[in-house]
């Protein structure tokens, strides 16, 4: 069942890198390569020395945004789930604000954040479009976990009399812990789509500036080398948090697995 | 002669809510019972009743539209642990272990006293070696008997039960059954348990409350003065039981087809 598997996604991909060839077949490095000028771009990319440094910037800003993203999404999240006043006071505004594209902001943060000097400038407005990108799943996961949590529990917690921190740590986050745990995982992918636009403009490093730099050198074979990482990365960071996921929710009985 | 005050007394008791539609919805109508200190009263109706809404004003979550309850004198007006409300479809945490989920209401205790408490009841509900257990890796029955452990832990004096035996199967339902007399004898609590279960009544209570349908009423009140454990084939329990499933409408072809 398990080789069955894995041999028919290997197919999968085979079918697609021959289609990939055979439509390519005959372009150079300044037009669309195909899957072996590819590969050799990698192996310059990899061998070069930046590659690392550029991953390592672009992880960097993600875990950065993304956390910022957590310890304040998760708490407006189940603050909004919690208590109705607050919810009336700020979901209209944080619907008002999902629509807005996280790239729509990319001048706003260049501007705010370009005078900065205590921290690379750049960083900031991509940690800052990172985290705009992942604090609205994050949030709507938070709230419709509390939301959804199974009202028999809550009772029990007004029968023993239990409340304040007692309450949100032994049962309301446990409760919702499945559902968030699902948010984050959604939330840490937009982010990693994200990356690549945020460094396209105003960075010097990365990825997303790995792509744009490759395309002024007319070098689209290293362009198409870099999105390659970017894949095998996120599936990576995606990965990871199956991982956690799974590990936390395995006690429970409820792991996906 | 001595009056005894009831520990639970329920004073006309109306409940009303409007329904989607506006209508108004009427389900429980002036219903008035006492119950006393350490009697085991089962309540049986049927289905949508309205008894389990009555257990849940009773308990506090719910506030009746007219009249009151109280409990030592004193009216029902929030839940509190003093008396503790048992769900049927199992509410043991599922991320707590047994211990946990048992210890849960002890707040006031030093750690000591709650593991001493802790094993106690642990001890007392069978489930030695299982205090490290999460709920997914015990049977319903276990985690039932958590779920009452959890319950007595804190120290109630009254228990409120709704259908706690509704969701097992059969065999252990007679078994819980057994176990929770027992139970009742040693912690010598109050228990008002629903069920929709006759014969579970009249082998569990002092005295059956039957509700007629909805809106419900209080249709008789059936004493059952048969020595525990009771024998299932005597014939004074067969009378009783006929006696309800009559009161519930069900002539002798529903007596029959109830028996199955």
């Amino acid at each position: 069942m398990h080789g069955r598997k894995i041999l028919l996604g290997l197919i999968g991909i085979g079918i697609f890198l021959l289609v990939w060839h055979l439509v390519t077949l005959g372009n150079g490095r300044t037009d669309v390569p195909g899957p072996w000028l590819t590969l050799t771009g990698l192996i310059e990319l990899a061998t070069g020395g930046l590659l690392w440094r550029y991953i390592i910037a672009s992880v960097f800003r993600v875990m950065w945004g993304f956390t910022l993203a957590v310890v304040v999404g998760v708490p407006v999240g189940l603050a909004i789930g919690w208590s109705r006043w607050f919810r009336e006071l700020v979901n209209p505004l944080v619907q008002g604000l999902r629509p807005i594209s996280p790239i729509a902001w990319l001048p706003i943060a260049v501007l705010v954040f370009g005078g900065v000097t205590w921290w690379e400038p750049s960083d900031l407005s991509a940690i800052f479009l990172i985290f705009l990108a992942s604090i609205f799943p994050i949030i709507t996961a938070a709230t419709s976990a509390v939301e959804g949590i199974d009202v028999k529990y809550l009772r029990v917690a007004t029968n023993f009399e239990v409340s304040g921190f007692t309450v949100l740590f032994q049962v309301i986050l446990p409760a919702a812990m499945p559902q968030i745990l699902t948010g984050l995982r959604l939330a840490l992918g937009i982010a990693w789509v994200v990356l690549v636009a945020a460094e396209m403009l105003g960075v010097q490093s990365g990825l997303g500036f790995q792509i744009n730099d490759s395309r002024n050198n007319l070098r689209y074979d290293l362009v198409v080398a870099a999105m390659v990482v970017i894949s095998i990365i996120g599936m990576f960071l995606d990965g990871v948090m199956a991982r956690i996921e799974n590990t936390a929710l395995s006690r429970r009985g409820t792991a996906k697995r | 002669m001595i009056v005894e005050t009831p520990k639970i007394e329920f004073r006309d008791i109306e409940l009303c809510f409007t329904a989607e539609d506006g209508a108004k919805v009427q389900v429980l109508d002036s219903v008035n019972l006492n119950v006393r200190e350490g009697e085991f009263v089962c309540i049986v109706g049927p289905s949508g009743c309205g008894k389990s809404t009555l257990l849940n004003i009773a308990c506090g979550f719910l506030k009746p539209s007219r009249g009151q309850v109280l409990i030592d004198e004193v009216p029902v007006d929030q839940p509190n642990r003093r008396r503790v409300f048992i769900f049927q479809d199992n509410s043991v945490f599922p991320w707590l272990t047994v211990s946990q989920n048992i210890g849960f209401g002890l707040a006031d205790q030093s750690p000591q006293e709650k593991d001493e408490i802790i094993r106690r009841y642990v001890e007392m509900i069978g489930l030695t070696g299982f205090e490290h257990a999460y709920p997914r890796e015990l049977s319903g029955g276990m985690k039932q008997r958590v779920e009452i452990a959890r319950a007595l832990a804190s120290g109630p004096d009254v228990l409120f039960m709704d259908e706690p035996l509704g969701a097992l199967d059969w065999l252990t339902r007679l078994k819980m059954r057994a176990d929770l007399v027992e139970i009742w004898r040693q912690e010598k609590k109050t228990i008002l348990f629903v069920t929709h279960d006759v014969e579970e009544s009249v082998q569990l209570a002092d005295r059956v409350v039957v509700l007629s349908d909805r809106p419900a009423q209080i249709r008789a009140v059936v004493d059952v003065d048969l020595p525990r454990p009771r024998n299932l084939d005597d014939p004074e329990y067969l009378r009783i039981r006929d006696e309800i499933f009559e009161l519930m409408g069900l002539d002798h072809h529903g007596i029959e087809a109830a028996k199955v």
